[in-house]
């Protein structure tokens, strides 16, 4: 088969991977710079048979997602900070009534309105912890368009593979830039399934392993006839204030994602091996970073990059050895300090943690982290 | 009684509300609506929110989501959209559909999409323990209303015809015959249907403003209610300021869902071959509606 080249925005490369993955049903609300994503899935979707509607806000638009992921479909939005924000609480209900859906967040220099044109890396933590209670999450970031496919396409595999809610956090130069993608054959990848139940006879919607197992879905309208709740529920799905039952729950909710941490782990990592001072980053930040990066090395500085693609399960034991040589550790990210306060945690605390924040809606210049390197050395 | 058994969840009962609460009055005129109109069980899904009424969902034997406070339309718009086959069902009270939910109400109503929302509308928050709502009338007491409600109420049924619906109907858990009857055309409506189901609450709103037990709540709900189809032959002093129940708005107009899977068709036609859209293809074979 003969090479297929795109010019590809990063919204419109998210949105193919989606379709690659078998993408069905999206629902968003309009926001800068996620706006090309709904406006693509208007487009393509009805060819395929699949649904678009936009909804009336964000808090909307993720509620229909997980009504139509609870139908049968795979289902997608796309938003930024502020509609990020909005779609909090129906996250956390995604999270544990285990019901997959994949959010793309573009991020957009915040607190509230802040620059909607231009990148940040704020939501990081809210990517995280956004939604009230401990619940598990996915977050992958793409580091450039062809990872806006890859990534979008790997978010739908694990939604659907372990009923979980997965965000694609990039931000606004990843989604709005244009690079080459040599596309990926149609045959190299295998379109994600979700494992569906065999018969409604004693069917239990919450029964699995204590030890992160994963439930058998069952579609609505397809004879099981089940309870699905946002209270806190036993296997059966029925309401409980049974502390036994809630512990159990929340602890295999946790457990689902901890256990497959080598699975979930994925970054790119360039001259670690015996570096002296490596900069860990994520995202656009990471471009310049890296451009940093090999221009120290080629100045004979033992310089190593860590670029970080999920970003939770925070991979807190490949950092350690990827970072393990290095006398200081570089972060550099569009926000004050959230990947940072991470990077502190995971290495041990002999080594120095530089943080390396902008928050003005600039990216990174190489330059900037070229001289933090130099000053490292 | 056996066979309206069969539409629950016996397990899961008894139920939590209240004795003397108006809500399960609702659900039983909703089951033989159902029943009567001999609807597939595994056709229904029932979508509720928040709140008291919307614990209604547990205890019935379908597809049953309960979901975030006021979002239990937009979550049904997914489902519905996702499987237009399917009856969707939204049952909802006066603070999850009007207050927190109004958006959605509104918008779904707009686009006619074919859900039938039934609001138990008992004047207050219950599960909360009494707050006014945006159907406590003006003037009446509630826990964050100690001096009186200053504020004044939505007429739900108005503001659904307004934003669109094509079915706009209301009962009582008094008038219960009404009620089913009205439940059984609003499923049967192609289109956004609202049922308002005005129910007594006695533990909040009957204490709180002194009108009595169950009974008592019950009587004033019916004494501030006329039919609609008495109006014109009552005189004005028997009609005023009362709230009118029966069928109240009736239209038709293009459904949504059907609206979109025409103009999918549509570009599925235009577009034949530049996408593949077998559903075998796109891992979704079971599901390929």
């Amino acid at each position: 088969m003969a090479e297929v080249v795109k010019l590809l925005q990063g919204n419109e490369a998210c949105t193919l991977g989606a379709i690659a993955a078998g993408l069905e049903f999206y629902a968003g609300y309009p926001i800068t710079p996620s706006t090309e994503i709904a406006e693509m899935c208007s487009e393509e979707l009805p060819k395929i048979g699949g649904r678009f509607i936009q909804m009336e806000d964000e808090i909307g638009s993720i509620a229909a997602c997980i009504g139509a992921s609870l139908a049968g479909k795979k289902a997608m939005t796309a938003t930024s900070g502020p509609g990020f924000s909005l779609m909090q609480e129906s996250i956390g209900y995604a999270s544990l009534c285990e019901i997959p859906v994949v959010i793309i967040d573009m991020q957009r220099v915040g607190p509230s309105t802040g620059m909607p044109t231009s990148p940040a890396q704020g939501d990081l933590m809210q990517a995280r912890w956004g939604t009230h209670g401990d619940h598990p999450i996915v977050v992958l970031a793409p580091g450039n368009v062809k990872e806006c496919f890859e990534l979008t396409f790997r978010a739908f595999e694990i939604a659907e593979e372990l009923r979980v809610p997965v965000i694609v956090l990039a931000d606004e130069v990843i989604g709005h830039m244009r690079e080459k993608v040599i596309m990926p054959d149609p045959k190299s990848y295998k379109m994600p399934k979700r494992a569906m139940p065999k018969t409604p006879k004693g069917y239990k919607p919450y029964e699995a392993d204590p030890d992160g197992g994963v439930p058998l879905m069952a579609p609505f309208g397809t004879g099981y006839r089940w309870h699905c709740t946002g209270l806190t529920h036993d296997e059966a799905g029925a309401p409980t204030s049974n502390p036994d039952v809630a512990d159990r729950l929340v602890r295999r909710l946790a457990r689902k994602i901890d256990k497959r941490m080598d699975e979930l782990t994925d970054y790119f990592a360039e001259n670690t091996e015996g570096c002296e001072v490596a900069v860990v980053s994520f995202g656009s930040s990471a471009m310049a970073a890296l451009s940093a990066v090999r221009r120290a090395r080629q100045e004979g500085l033992k310089a190593g990059m860590v670029r970080l693609k999920t970003m939770w399960p925070f991979p807190d034991a490949k950092l350690r050895e990827l970072t393990k040589s290095a006398h200081t550790i570089i972060v550099p990210e569009m926000n004050l300090g959230q990947l940072a306060l991470e990077v502190e945690r995971v290495v041990d605390c002999k080594r120095k943690v530089v943080k390396l924040g902008k928050v003005n809606g600039e990216l990174f210049h190489p330059d900037e982290i070229f001289a933090a390197l130099k000053e490292a050395f | 009684m056996a066979e309206f058994l069969d539409y629950f969840r016996k397990e899961r009962l008894p139920h939590i509300w209240c004795p003397g609460c108006g809500h399960g009055t609702v659900v039983g005129a909703l089951v033989r609506a159902i029943d009567k109109l001999g609807l597939d069980k595994n056709n229904i899904v029932l979508v509720s929110g928040i709140g008291c009424s919307s614990r209604a969902v547990g205890y019935l034997d379908f597809d049953t989501l309960h979901t975030t406070h006021g979002r239990a339309i937009a979550f049904a718009t997914g489902v519905k959209l996702a499987r237009p086959n399917l009856h969707v069902i939204v049952l909802t009270g006066d603070g999850d559909c009007a207050a927190i939910g109004g958006n959605h109400f509104i918008h779904a109503a707009r686009r006619n999409i074919d859900i039938t929302t039934i609001i138990m509308n008992n004047s207050i928050y219950g599960m909360t323990s009494g707050q006014y709502s945006p159907t406590t009338p003006h003037g009446m007491y509630a826990t964050t209303a100690p001096y009186g409600n200053v504020e004044y109420d939505f007429d739900l049924c108005e503001l659904a015809e307004a934003a669109g619906a094509t079915y706009v109907a209301r009962a009582t858990s008094y008038h219960v015959t009404l009620l089913e009857s009205l439940i059984e055309k609003a499923i049967m409506n192609k289109g956004f249907s609202v049922v308002e189901a005005l129910t007594q609450c006695p533990t909040y709103l009957g204490r709180k403003n002194k009108i009595g037990g169950p009974v008592e709540v019950l009587n004033w709900i019916k004494d501030r209610t006329v039919n609609v189809k008495a109006v014109s032959s009552l005189p004005p002093e028997k009609t005023e300021g009362k709230i009118l129940i029966g069928e109240l708005y009736k239209t038709e107009r293009p459904e949504y869902t059907a609206s979109y899977m025409e103009m999918s068709a549509k570009v599925q036609r235009t577009y034949n071959g530049s996408f593949k859209s077998k559903g075998g293809e796109r891992g979704c074979e079971s599901n390929s509606d």
